[in-house]
């Protein structure tokens, strides 16, 4: 009777067994969510962060350090609730402003990383008193943890534009480096950001375990598989911050920059864009909030103008004409051009100054004669005898300045360098339909027009000219801990011209300030090379530059002065270039020179710009 | 009787994995004690006569219901139930030893002379015998023990009870996750969930016309009439909207129609059956939603919503299920090893020595070990229906029945419940789950059959 169904009902027991078999393969064998899981559940991994690299001026002087800071941090799917009145009077925070951070961070529009068993930043960069109370306090908060953390201090006020900040990593940051997590910190700008891989160093990990209630239960396996934070690596910059102090102090109520490179490195030994701003503002829970207002300023003082502004090179630009047609044939130090306060061959424009007609390479260099640039570019490309076309001629000269380092980047330790502006003969071409020549585009030989070079690479001018013929890529960072650095910052590059003919143009660096256009350049007992830039610019008030070195033998210090609208270029650029040089040859500017130095540090160019020493916002 | 006497050590090395499990949880001690009496049990139930049960049958089921009835009043509430009896140090749950008196009370009724299923009232005195503990234990607020008398009907079927009660059943399990699995899919103003069900309705109906009354031509007709009701109704979604579901629907009652026809032409009353299982189909789909929404307690109702994937909520009424699937998928292929599971360990699943006992299984001993529980739970049962089928008389292969029918029972429901795969109802994993009276109960239940067993021969 009915026995067929003891079949029936034992297949359904087999096939019971099977579905469960197939459902537990899937769950402990295909599926690997759960494992990750199973680890978040019951490893929390806290992160030792390690200490950043810390920075030094290149004599030593400490210039960015850590200080404790201490982050508020939850886990959304731990917290109970609690008092949060007590809570927000321990944080000095009101009641909306708790409500409020908590559904941002809710909101997966703003915190696209957001899960509630994942922790969270509650509060950032908590002070260590708020974090003491918060500390005694925290039993009572439960699913609230305080992560130690440590924010940039500094000790100078000066070189933010070198220095850089760091700032809470972004979306793409975490995407790009799964190093990051959110909530970390990762350099934003200058060193900060292009060393960020060497000063951040490796972060650690505790693993310890924790039960259903999030009470830790001990370390994992004794620590068998922690792992110790490494350290950053502190850095020697070749900034020299005293150096560096007075040419902000130099440059205060101007816009502009200076840049110094000592010739035989490429080490830069200040960079000054002003107007700049304290880098302590934008460290620690103000950064924000400060970022907005200096990114709104119209003079623009998060732009590192020393490599970000590019600006027409104007007179300075005229040792590389020099170098060119010495190179070429075009010209030879015996070549002698006539200026009648202008260049004739195109009716008297450019214009020039009084001086001695004819004139050779080394007294135009020193007298800065417009006209003898214009008719040696002249000669040299409007020549056929030389070259088959202009094309061809202009594509050789332009091929000069790149090896002078014009027209591309330095590539500079520094993010954000840009390359500045030589055009190609094909831009001509376009610009003017293929006719052209040396008349079109005159200007270039003066160093206006088109060209446009930033303060770094006219600064690079004159180191190379120092060098008598190369140049190492500039850089502000001279020494790595336990690393050698970047072979780009230690090989020589030489430029495609001989060393005699920077001889020679050196020579008419030196007439400039014996008794040429710079001679408030002049330095008792150093022998000062020189020149002066002013450039026309459309906007305004010409542009004052200088670009020097020195010693004349054996130079040590090469230096560039850009001082936007600044008039003539011995107006502000020799002086201050003069007291740079100064203060980084003698160790101090000279009694003689101190009324010079307050003159030029009151001088006002551009009003109503952030400015030293009380630079608040 | 060695592969039986085999098992109970099985049964018994099980119980000191067990209690090895918790060291952390503190309870081995007490584990072990439980253990220790329940042998003592084994011994007294092997001792006795086996006539003794056959005889005291009704007693023992008399005097736990009367206990089950005085636990309603007497019992403390713990945890929302009022299922335990608290006897100084001792807790006592008395639904764990209904089971056993059930299942020898039907044996007896079932080993009357002349006793046949198939007479109604048979049938209902069959059903009072079960449903009395069941009201009972749901009167105490256990619904999951309650639950597990459902198990007697796998029983009812071996023993003649028709299959179409079972099928019933599960066709009444179907449709409710259908339509509540669907509800929320609206297609017109009807759920995709009545479409679904409509159109497995009909699918049964004509099967079972083909198979009852090896009809080919009713069938036949059926299929012909709907696939052209379908394609009407395609052709007219071209221009106007239609709404499949109610066509579905119309069809249902279409086909009862044509039924009551068959029915009246032929002279057979089957087919009149087949159409009031068609029309009680579709008016159990119609009664789901109203019931889920207004019989079902708020917390069973999360309970299956989050077990059919309707609703995700790891931190509230899903959190058993997804730190269990967790649990256990963490355990990988061959597991964490004896002690190192780490979700176990520190107790992110709730429950995890008692009702989901399981995981620990899964998390330590990985893929391979659950599955080697699996079968040997399988191959249990298995066994426990072919001894249940030696046995020669009616009360003893009754009782056998039960006691697979049980243990089936409460192995699907568990283990289902742990993989997330049934909704949580809390019913312990037999010889695995802490607790001494589950473990008490399920001893009692084994061991009786295994006396039975060994008198089989006795007469």
């Amino acid at each position: 009777m009915y026995t067929n169904r003891r079949y029936i009902i034992s297949s359904a027991v087999v096939l019971l067994v099977l579905i469960f078999i197939v459902r537990l393969f899937y769950l402990q064998v295909v599926d690997n969510d759960y494992k990750a899981w199973a680890d978040s559940n019951a490893f929390l991994k806290k992160t030792i962060y390690p200490s950043r690299g810390i920075m030094y001026d290149r004599n030593g002087k400490l210039l960015v350090y850590n200080q404790p800071a201490y982050d508020v941090m939850f886990i959304m799917r731990e917290v109970q609730p609690f008092d949060t009145l007590d809570f927000c009077n321990i944080l000095g925070i009101t009641k909306d402003m708790f409500i409020k951070r908590m559904a941002d961070v809710k909101n997966r529009r703003l915190n696209p990383g957001y899960s509630s068993y994942v922790p969270q930043v509650f509060m950032n960069q908590v002070s260590s008193r708020e974090c003491g109370v918060l500390q005694e306090k925290l039993y009572k908060f439960p699913g609230f943890y305080i992560q130690n953390r440590t924010i940039r201090e500094y000790e100078y006020p000066y070189a933010a534009h070198v220095l850089g900040t760091i700032g809470e990593v972004n979306r793409k940051d975490i995407e790009n480096d799964n190093y990051y997590v959110q909530g970390d910190n990762s350099g934003r700008s200058g060193i900060e950001q292009s060393y960020e891989k060497v000063l951040r160093g490796v972060k650690g990990v505790e693993i310890l375990l924790r039960d259903a209630h999030g009470r830790i239960k001990g370390r994992y396996e004794e620590g068998k598989f922690d792992v110790a934070p490494v350290s950053g690596k502190n850095l020697t910059l070749s900034i020299d911050m005293e150096l560096q102090e007075l040419g902000e102090r130099l440059m205060q109520n101007k816009r502009g920059s200076i840049v110094m490179i000592e010739p035989s490195t490429g080490e830069i030994l200040c960079m000054v864009s002003s107007p700049s701003y304290d880098p302590g503002m934008l460290s620690g829970r103000q950064r924000g909030k400060n970022h907005k207002l200096l990114e709104k300023n119209q003079d623009k003082p998060l732009l590192n103008r020393a490599i970000m502004g590019t600006y027409p090179p104007g007179s300075t630009f005229k040792p590389t004409q020099a170098l060119t047609f010495l190179q070429e044939g075009v010209i030879t130090t015996e070549t002698q051009y006539t200026c009648a306060h202008g260049y004739t061959f195109r009716g008297g424009k450019p214009a020039c100054h009084g001086h001695a007609s004819p004139l050779n390479v080394v007294y135009a260099l020193a007298t800065s004669c417009n006209s003898f640039f214009c008719w040696g570019l002249h000669d040299m490309i409007d020549s056929r005898k030389r070259y088959a076309s202009v094309q061809e001629g202009y594509e050789i000269w332009k091929n000069y300045l790149v090896s002078m380092g014009y027209g591309y980047k330095l590539d500079v330790d520094l993010p954000g360098e840009k390359r500045g502006f030589i055009p190609n003969s094909k831009y001509y071409d376009k610009y003017y339909s293929g006719r052209w020549n040396s008349s079109t585009i005159i200007s270039i030989a003066i160093g206006q027009g088109e060209i446009l070079a930033t303060p770094l690479q006219i600064c690079n001018l004159a180191a190379t000219i120092a060098n008598r013929g190369y140049f190492v890529a500039p850089h502000v960072v001279k020494e790595i801990q336990d690393t050698p650095l970047d072979s780009i910052y230690t090989d020589k590059r030489y430029t495609t011209v001989d060393k005699k003919y920077y001889e020679i143009v050196a020579e008419g660096m030196r007439n400039a300030v014996l008794g040429g256009t710079c001679r408030r350049a002049a330095i008792p007992g150093i022998e000062v090379c020189g020149k002066t830039g002013t450039a026309e610019n459309p906007h305004g008030k010409d542009h004052s530059a200088f670009i020097g070195f020195a010693p004349y033998h054996d130079p040590k210090v090469a230096v560039c002065v850009y001082v936007e609208n600044g008039g003539f270029g011995a107006t502000y650029g020799v002086p201050i270039g003069k007291l740079m040089m100064e203060k980084y040859l003698l160790g101090e500017i000279p009694e003689s020179d101190k009324l010079l130095e307050e003159t030029m540090a009151n001088a006002v160019v551009s009003p109503n710009i952030l400015s030293l020493p009380n630079r608040e916002l | 009787m060695v592969v039986a006497g085999w098992f109970s050590i099985c049964g018994a090395s099980y119980e000191f994995d067990n209690v090895g499990l918790f060291d952390i949880a503190g309870r081995p001690g007490s584990q072990l004690m439980w253990m220790g009496l329940s042998v003592g049990i084994i011994f007294v139930i092997l001792m006795l006569e086996s006539d003794f049960f056959d005889v005291f049958a009704y007693l023992i089921y008399a005097v736990v219901i009367l206990l089950l009835i005085a636990t309603i009043f007497l019992a403390p509430n713990i945890k929302g139930s009022h299922s335990w009896l608290v006897l100084g140090p001792i807790r006592l749950q008395p639904a764990e030893f209904a089971k056993f008196a059930t299942a020898l009370a039907v044996a007896k009724l079932m080993n009357i002379y002349g006793f046949k299923l198939t007479v109604p009232k048979n049938f209902l005195i069959v059903l009072v015998l079960i449903f009395l503990p069941m009201v009972c234990i749901l009167l105490q607020k256990e619904t999951g023990s309650a639950l597990v008398y459902l198990a007697f009907f796998l029983m009812l079927y071996r023993e003649g009870m028709s299959g179409y009660i079972l099928l019933a059943g599960v066709c009444a399990v179907v449709f409710f996750v259908t339509e509540m699995k669907y509800s929320e899919v609206i297609v017109g103003i009807t759920s995709m969930g009545e479409f679904i069900v409509s159109n497995i309705i009909l699918a049964i109906t004509m099967v079972l016309v083909y198979l009852e009354r090896k009809d080919n031509k009713a069938a036949f007709i059926m299929l012909i009439g709907i696939a052209t009701a379908y394609v009407a109704g395609y052709i007219t979604s071209l221009f106007i909207p239609v709404d499949f579901a109610l066509i579905a629907e119309g069809l249902v009652l279409l086909s009862v129609l044509y039924l009551i026809y068959l029915s009246a032409r032929n002279w057979v009353w089957h087919y009149i059956l087949i159409g009031f299982f068609a029309l009680a189909s579709l008016a159990f789909l119609f009664s789901v939603d109203y019931v889920f929404n207004n019989v079902l307690e708020p917390h069973q109702q999360i309970r299956i919503k989050v077990s059919l994937g309707l609703e995700d909520d790891p931190s509230g009424a899903g959190y058993n299920v997804n730190q269990s699937k967790i649990a256990i998928g963490s355990g990988g292929l061959t597991g964490k090893g004896f002690l190192n599971g780490t979700q176990t360990k520190l107790k992110y699943v709730p429950e995890q020595d008692t009702d989901f006992i399981f995981c620990t299984v899964g998390e330590e001993q990985g893929f391979v070990g659950a599955t080697a529980v699996l079968i040997l739970f399988g191959i249990f049962i298995i066994r426990l229906i072919m001894l249940a089928e030696r046995q020669g008389n009616t009360f003893r292969r009754v009782y056998g029945y039960s006691v697979a029918s049980i243990f089936f029972f409460h192995l699907a429901i568990n283990v289902g419940m742990v993989t997330g795969l049934t909704p949580v109802i809390g019913i312990p994993l037999p010889f695995f789950s802490y607790g001494g009276s589950s473990l008490w109960g399920f001893t009692i239940l084994l061991f009786i059959f295994l006396r039975l067993d060994a008198s089989r021969n006795d007469r």
